[in-house]
């Protein structure tokens, strides 16, 4: 018998109102459905969240770890792109 | 004695023997996603059988407590369903037995959740959300194998066949039960039905097994179950970690 493993799904969770979607790993399922059920299982089963994304891992696309240098290294020395220059006012807590 | 005792002790021991059944899934299940979604309903119905067990002790009256009950009496002393205590080492098998093991604990603890007893209706009303994911999972799961090849489809509709004779174990009378048993077997089987209907599969036509679990008289099944799960603290009495 040859055995098909269940494709892999990306899971996000959301923690609680007002907050992003934040990954939270991966598992496998047969469809969308099953996936976001596992994920319910897997992932929320401590309270950690009040809603999830499944997303097939196949949809993502990643920069690739040969074009870090490209991606990313220009970003490093411009502090001037920061937003250290304000005074953030008390009781802000989530900008 | 409170004469609920023995009602109360038969819906703790459901709970109970059902989450010792469904924890044998753990690494056995087609997929270790499938592993812990069992595992979580095991202990889903373990949470219930511990509240449970510890009101039957209230009730009782004689100092047990829900450890007492469950790990230090023997198989005559449970008075559970049989359709809980017997082996499913078929998937196919646990999920048609889950899927009428937690319609028929879903329309009962709706029930229970309005009844004059504060305890019941507490424990039912916080339980009847952890059934309704109980159901929907072995539902998807009926359809998803009754509806897919054909050897899933005779497989799942065996499963049913050798489930469904322990189903009117469940709608039988109890003395002083709090919700009429004989009045959820409507609901039970029109919900279940419509699954099995979506599933592609026949609703068996079997005859009630000869199912006496409720008066302590159990297959031989249950035994072999009790030991694995009362040995360790048979051997080691008052042992913690």
């Amino acid at each position: 018998m040859t055995r098909r493993d269940w494709p892999l799904w990306e899971v996000f969770v959301r923690s609680r109102r007002g907050l992003s979607h934040v990954h939270a790993g991966s598992l496998h399922a047969p469809d969308a459905e099953m996936a976001l059920r596992n994920a319910r299982d897997l992932y929320t089963r401590r309270s950690e969240g009040v809603s999830l994304w499944v997303v097939p891992a196949s949809a993502i696309v990643a920069s690739s770890p040969d074009e870090r240098d490209s991606f990313f290294d220009p970003a490093g020395d411009k502090i001037y792109r920061h937003p250290t220059f304000y005074d953030v006012p008390e009781g802000v807590d989530h900008l | 004695m409170n004469p609920m005792f023995p009602y109360v002790l038969g819906l703790a021991d459901d709970a109970l023997v059902s989450a010792q059944r469904m924890g044998w899934w753990i690494s056995r299940a087609p997929e270790l996603e499938e592993d812990v979604a069992l595992a979580n309903i095991g202990l889903d119905q373990l949470g219930q059988a511990r509240t449970l067990l510890a009101y039957a002790g209230e009730l009782e009256g004689a100092g047990r407590g829900e450890d007492d009950l469950a790990y230090w009496r023997d198989e005559r002393d449970f008075r559970n369903v049989c359709l809980v205590e017997r082996p499913q080492t078929d998937f196919g098998v646990a999920m048609a037995r889950l899927l009428i093991f937690a319609t028929w604990q879903s329309e009962l603890y709706a029930a229970l959740s309005g009844a004059d007893d504060a305890t019941l209706a507490g424990v039912a009303g916080k339980a009847v959300k952890e059934v309704r994911y109980h159901v929907d999972h072995a539902a998807r799961w009926v359809v998803r194998l009754g509806d897919g090849t054909d050897e899933s489809h005779l497989r799942m509709q065996a499963a049913l066949e050798a489930e469904w004779p322990w189903l009117d174990e469940l709608f039988a009378p109890v003395d002083q039960a709090v919700v009429d048993p004989a009045g959820l077997r409507g609901p039970v089987v029109s919900r279940i039905a419509a699954v099995v209907g979506e599933a592609t599969l026949e609703l068996p036509q079997t005859q009630p097994a000869v199912a006496r679990g409720r008066e302590g008289i159990h297959t031989e099944h249950l035994g072999y179950l009790l030991a694995e799960m009362q040995h360790l603290t048979r051997s080691h009495p008052g042992a913690a970690w």
